[in-house]
Parts: C-alpha cells; structure tokens; sequence
C-alpha cells in the first residue's frame, strides 16, 4: 500500500477519530465531506466507543495473498455503543464460539505487513470484552 | 424517449477457457450476436468489464474491442460498475437509443479471470478498499456476514440456502454454455469445503472467463429486418454504500429493490406479471435477498419461498432458468450481458429442454459488489 495512502487513514485507524454532522448529529466512521442524511457539510471531530457487539460476522477460510498465513480468521460487523457500525477482525478468541450479540472491545494492532520489506500497517481489531 | 428493442444476442461458452484470450472472448460473443441480428454494421458500442486491468493487464478496452470487432472508429465506451458491468453497459446502450442518438448498439460485457491474477484481490476492490479489504474482507465473507443476519433475523436455514445452489444446477444441467451443468445435492451443497461460515464453495459463483452480448435497435430497425419484437419496456438503475456496515439493514440489498421499482414504473407491471427472471445469485444468499427486493417474495421469505418450489421451473416465477451465475459461471463484467441472452432466447422459444412454456415477459437483475449497484431490466415479448 502507498503510504501516502496509509497515512492518510491514520486518524481512523490509530485513533477512531469519526466525524458528527453539525447539522443532524449523524456520525461518520469514516468521516465524509457531506451528510447524506441532512446534507450539512459543517463536522466535529468525535472519537469512537471502544465498545459494542457483534451484529453480524464470518470466519474467512480463503483469504488474499495478504491476509494467507492468517486463515481462518473471524470477521464480524461491530455496532459500537454510539450505533456506529465497523468492519474489524475478532481475534484472540476461539472463532468457532462466536456468536451475534456477543460483546467485543476494540484494540489497538497490526493488521497487515506491505511484503518482505515494506512498512506494518496498524489499525484496530476487536476482541471479546 | 424512443421504443428500444432487442434484437439478437451471442455468447461464449462460459469456463476456464485458455484457448481464448480476453479480446477473443468479447469478440467471439460480439460477431454471434451481430449475426444473429443480421445487422450490417453498429453506431456504438459499450463494453461491460470489471476489473480487466487486475486479471489481464488491460485496460481501455472500449477502443481495443471496437478494432479487433472490425468496427472501429464507431464510439465505443467501457461500462464499469463491479459485477453489474454488463448490465449497466445494457443500460447505456438503451439509453443511447431511447434518445435517437443510435439506431443499433451492441452492448455486452466479458472477464478473463483465470489467467493467473489473484481473483479474492480482484474481486475485493468491489468493496471498501479502505474501510473493508484493509481488514481481510472478501467477497464470500460480505456474503456470509449478510446470510449470518438473515439466518438470526428471519430463521432463514442452512437447507434452505442449499435449495438455490440444488435449483440452479439443476437448471444449467441443461444448458450447454455452462460452467458447470451438472447437477448437485443437499448433502454435497451444505458439506462442501467451507469459504466462509456459513457459505461454502458450493454457495458460491465461480472463477470463470467469458463474454455476452446483445444487440439494440430501434422499432424502425427491428421492424424492417422481421425479428421477434422484444421490446425493453423497464430499466432502472440504483445505488447504496459501497460498505455493507454503512447500510441500515444489513440483510436488506436497497439498490436491488429501487432498481427493480424503477424499471417496474416504467414498464407499469407488478412483480406477479413476470413470467421468468434472471436474478444475480452470486451467493446462495443473495438470490434469496433478491427474491425479497424483487418483490416475489415476503421480507424474510425468500429462503422459504424457495424450499416451496416456487423458483424451480415448473413454479409460479422460474428464476434462473440458464443456471443463474451459480451454475453457469460468472465471468463478472459478462454476467448481465449474459442473463439478458438468457430472456431473449426463453422469450424467443429458444431455450430447449429449459423452456418456460408461454413465456412473454421477462426481467434480469444484475448487482454490483454487496449490493451498492443494481440494474433491473424488464423485457416483452409483443
Ligand atoms: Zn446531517
């Protein structure tokens, strides 16, 4: 990945930095430009919960080149306590025992390597709470 | 807006096809269909492809097609929408006649996906780059995670999922361009190698290459060289996140259900006026989520729905008669393209021992990614 391009995520992944609608309340992760509830372009920068459940998930059994030596690994939709949704791995869990509804805290890891010589991409993951 | 019409289609055969190279594939389905039309030349063209650049290195592929189809210099455009590729470059190629800007369009799509990129990555780029692959996400998995909420939400079975890999194999058993027209049980379906819980790879579409095409005209030409009058009588467009954790209802596929409401105002028909469908079963979930958007089934029925039968071809709404992408493949910019070849041959009785008996109305469903596109196109037979 250009690190212009990782960089520039930044915010979101190191911080869960997210973006309020001045105009409706609604919250980005991540943030927009332009609400598409109210259209309002005027945002606070607000900082996500780090906890919430699990709406939904998967075990992904095959995986890009980049996420191989990882499978299986569990994928789930996380609604935080403020109903903000994101896409994270679970981790440090026996993913066959997941389930919807459990809670899940989220942690601060690696997520990727960019090949034998490039830079570790961090970002957040969940694991059980 | 003019009248548009359909009036002659051509396909590849779709599967690992390593005789042929990516420009042959679109070729190939272009002249099948030219000479099924018997038309002497085109005013445009719009080419449907997801992602050449990733699986072959190509891209501009609008102008690359146009000259190796021997049409160059007519206005050729490449379509890109995921997955929904070739049923948007339909879209175009009707719109370009509704207006009277062309007479006759060919419009199609073509993949070549088994040349040694790395499909999961191809594919992946369908979805939030930033915000979903960068996490691990595929395709399958956006799927398994949409059939894990229908499964808690609305009892949606394991079996039930099943039924729709069983049916359409069932269907592209019998027909001759498929990938894999053989047929499947329950058993081999639900113990099949898992891609992602709860989807297994018999759930799955496959890696396929090929290309489909079809010709549009307008009522003047279509009169003049006697063919069968189809006239496109819906088409609607919609779109959504392209995330699925940014959508309201996770195991609700809204651009599917708006693009199939625009098509059905225009064409001023209801779901039960429909005799057969082409719908983007990508998934065994997502065929029953269609079902549901559609409006052929209740909200949370589509499993259901199909366990009664009423999707098999003998039911009150046969869907996927060809196979769907389940059974016939699906080379992803070629897949709309090739659902609409499907309805021409069934409206024009061309279907063989999958033939819906009386069949006069048709609709094909093609969606992009986890559902962010959609196009739904409403065909008659006058
Ligand atoms: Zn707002």
């Amino acid at each position: 990945m250009p690190s212009p391009r990782y960089r520039r995520e930044m915010p979101q992944r190191y911080r869960l930095e997210a973006g309020k609608c001045k105009g409706c309340g609604k919250i980005f992760f991540p943030p927009r430009l332009i609400c598409n509830k109210c259209g309002s372009e005027d945002f606070e920068q607000v900082v996500l919960p780090e906890n919430g459940k699990i709406v939904t998930f998967t075990i992904i059994r095959v995986a890009p080149a980049q996420f191989e030596a990882e499978v299986p690994y569990a994928i789930a939709i996380v609604e935080l306590e403020n109903g903000v949704r994101i896409t994270t791995q679970v981790v440090d869990c026996d993913t066959e025992k997941l389930e919807i509804g459990n809670e899940v805290k989220l942690v601060f890891r690696k997520v990727q390597e960019e090949g034998k010589t490039g830079i570790i991409l961090y970002g957040y993951k969940a694991v059980l709470a | 807006m003019r009248d548009v019409y359909l009036i002659g289609c051509g396909m590849t055969k779709f599967g690992e096809i390593w005789e042929s190279s990516f420009r042959d594939l679109f070729v190939e389905a272009g002249l099948k269909a030219i000479k099924d039309a018997g038309v002497d030349h085109l005013d445009s063209m719009y080419v449907g492809t997801m992602t050449s650049g990733l699986f072959v290195g190509q891209e501009h592929v609008g102008a690359l097609m146009a000259d190796y189809l021997g049409m160059a210099p007519i206005p050729a455009v490449r379509v890109e929408s995921a997955c929904c590729s070739g049923g948007l470059a339909v879209r175009m190629g009707f719109l370009d006649i509704a207006s009277g800007n062309s007479d006759i369009v060919l419009a199609g799509g073509v993949e070549k996906m088994n040349d040694g990129a790395d499909v999961t990555f191809a594919l992946s780029t369908a979805a939030d780059q930033e915000y979903e692959c960068y996490h691990g996400v595929t395709f399958p998995g956006l799927y398994a995670m949409i059939a894990r909420a229908h499964m808690d939400r609305y009892g949606t079975t394991r079996d039930q999922l099943a039924q729709v890999a069983v049916k359409n194999h069932f269907n592209g058993s019998m027909n001759p361009n498929a990938q894999f027209p053989r047929k499947v049980t329950l058993e081999q379906v639900k113990n099949a190698v898992l891609v992602a819980d709860p989807l297994t790879v018999l759930d799955s579409s496959p890696v396929s290459d090929g290309g489909a095409c079809v010709i549009l005209a307008s009522e003047e030409v279509a009169k003049k060289l006697q063919k069968p009058m189809i006239k496109i009588i819906g088409s609607g467009v919609a779109t959504d996140s392209l995330a699925l954790d940014q959508r309201e209802d996770i195991t609700a596929l809204n651009a599917v259900k708006v693009s199939a409401e625009r098509a059905f105002k225009m064409a001023g028909l209801k779901p039960t006026d429909i005799d057969l469908a082409e719908v983007h079963d990508c998934f065994t979930i997502a065929e029953i989520c269609i079902l549901e958007e559609l409006g052929f089934a209740e909200r949370g029925k589509g499993g259901l729905f199909t366990e009664q039968g009423h999707t098999a071809l003998t039911g009150k709404i046969p869907i996927n008669t060809s196979g769907g992408l389940k059974s016939k493949g699906h080379p992803v910019g070629a897949t709309g393209a090739a659902q609409i070849v499907e309805i021409y041959e069934q409206l024009t009785g061309k279907s063989g021992e999958r033939q819906i008996k009386n069949a006069k109305i048709g609709l094909s469903q093609n969606m992009g990614g986890s559902g962010a596109s959609s196009v739904t196109h409403i065909f008659s037979l006058m």
